[in-house]
């Protein structure tokens, strides 16, 4: 499968999915503007509550292609985060007391300047978080090594899993990754991982794999502890759920798959007001692969880069006007809103 | 107005309003709906994989469509939902078997 940039897809244009996302309001004004809910809800404009995350998308080259990506990654992609930009994002973590910087993709270890960043962020005294897909641990010999790299570097590990049987996962991530998944999740666990008393953090993300929502998160983690561990041996910290955003490449299976009104519906009847307040652009900055800054990876994903009176470059960074910004929303925003809210930290409420 | 079927999938989305004509005993009824669903005894995902089975049972086209879009939000898979249809037929065909009995009993009352 191509990335949706390859195949030279309409999708692939951001400002046409940014068309589809606010037509239906044109056209039917049925579901309402983002941006009037928070107004309802007196958080118009949406203001950061601090930054307390940086979170570094060091490139959009990954060995799969799920086709549920926000990133529209694949092997297929080669826009990756250069060392020099890397420097910069040290620069402006120095500069600050940002506790924790979030590394994803893409495969994040793919790009070749990977181990030396992590190494770097370690060395200011910040938490490294990895979104790890899993299945690079198992793609190539030089990867092997990655969770005894991981824990010399007390780094958490967030990683895929969509489901806990094989058929689920693969429909969404790929034939065979389910297996590999699990072959990772072993090789983590085997270096502490999950493991109880190491400290090592291993956290899944459960993404639907589908046009329909998160159930809740406490019961889905139960359900993905004992089936793990009763079928396959692998044992994790805590399970996030995440809802899937209507863009990129779900958006194009939402609309292929004639689901996309269903699912904007279902996401607007169950916006919370109260996941409205704990958005996570509240508290996190996001860096694209070139530098550039956004409010989310969502955003950066749509080219929404940060409002124009805060620096919109990781050279020009300044905590102070950052923190004192307008946060971009839209009607993809909605998918962090829904029900009990949605952030890469998993539910908000 | 024209309708082709009697069922039409928009009118799931209106079920609240039952309440419109009779207020006290929708809101009573939905308090009651929402209380059985809620974690309990039972996990909400066996909850709703019993309501997916109900639903086949009953043969309710809303409550099939709700419910296998319910399980699969609780996390169900494709065989957990197919296994729940498979509980409704084998307990619908042991009903109308277990008459068997009925009419055994009664064939050798009649007969010689």
């Amino acid at each position: 499968m191509k990335s949706l940039h390859a195949q030279h897809h309409p999708l692939a244009d951001t400002g046409y999915q940014l068309t589809v996302l606010t037509q239906a309001e044109v056209e039917g004004a049925h579901q309402p503007l983002f941006a009037m809910r928070l107004r309802e809800a007196g958080l118009l404009p949406l203001r950061p509550t601090g930054i307390t995350v940086m979170q570094v998308n060091v490139g959009k080259m990954c060995n799969q292609t799920c086709r549920h990506c926000h990133v529209d990654a694949g092997p297929d992609r080669t826009e990756i985060m250069t060392r020099a930009t890397m420097q910069l994002c040290l620069d402006a973590l120095a500069r600050t007391d940002i506790a924790v910087v979030d590394l994803t993709g893409g495969a994040p270890e793919m790009n070749p300047d990977f181990r030396w960043f992590v190494e770097q962020i370690s060395a200011l005294g910040r938490e490294v978080i990895v979104r790890c897909n899993l299945t690079i641990i198992v793609a190539n010999p030089k990867y092997h090594d990655l969770p005894e790299f991981f824990a010399r570097h007390r780094v958490r590990v967030v990683s895929s899993l969509p489901h806990f049987s094989a058929v689920r996962t693969d429909a969404q991530r790929g034939e065979g990754v389910f297996g590999r998944s699990i072959k990772a999740l072993r090789m983590l666990n085997e270096a502490g991982y999950g493991v109880e008393g190491t400290g090592l953090s291993l956290d899944l993300v459960y993404n639907p794999s589908g046009a329909f929502l998160p159930g809740s998160q406490a019961g889905l983690e139960r359900d993905f502890k004992q089936r793990l561990l009763r079928e396959h041996g692998v044992v994790f910290n805590n399970l996030l759920t995440i809802t899937n955003l209507p863009i990129s490449r779900f958006l194009e299976y939402l609309l292929e798959s004639g689901n996309y009104e269903s699912y904007m519906d279902k996401l607007v009847q169950a916006y919370n007001p109260v996941a409205a307040a704990n958005v996570m652009c509240r508290s996190t900055l996001s860096v694209g692969w070139d530098g550039q800054l956004y409010d989310c990876d969502f955003n950066q994903q749509l080219d929404l880069l940060v409002e124009g009176r805060a620096p919109q470059h990781i050279r020009d960074f300044n905590l102070e006007t950052l923190n004192g910004r307008a946060i971009v929303v839209n009607q993809h925003c909605y998918g962090c809103t829904a029900g009990a809210g949605s952030s890469c930290g998993g539910a908000t409420t | 107005m024209e309708k082709s079927t009697y069922y039409n999938p928009a009118d799931l989305a209106k079920f609240g309003n039952i309440s419109d004509w009779q207020p006290e005993m929708g809101r009573k009824f939905f308090d009651y709906y929402g209380e059985v669903f809620k974690e309990g005894a039972l996990t909400e995902r066996e909850k709703s994989l019993i309501a997916l089975a109900v639903a086949h049972a009953v043969q309710c086209p809303y409550c099939i469509d709700a419910y296998t879009t319910d399980s699969l939000q609780k996390g169900a898979d494709e065989a957990q939902m197919m296994e729940a249809v498979h509980v409704a037929a084998a307990i619908k065909g042991g009903a109308a078997l277990v008459h068997g009995v009925q009419m055994m009993n009664k064939a050798k009352e009649l007969s010689m």
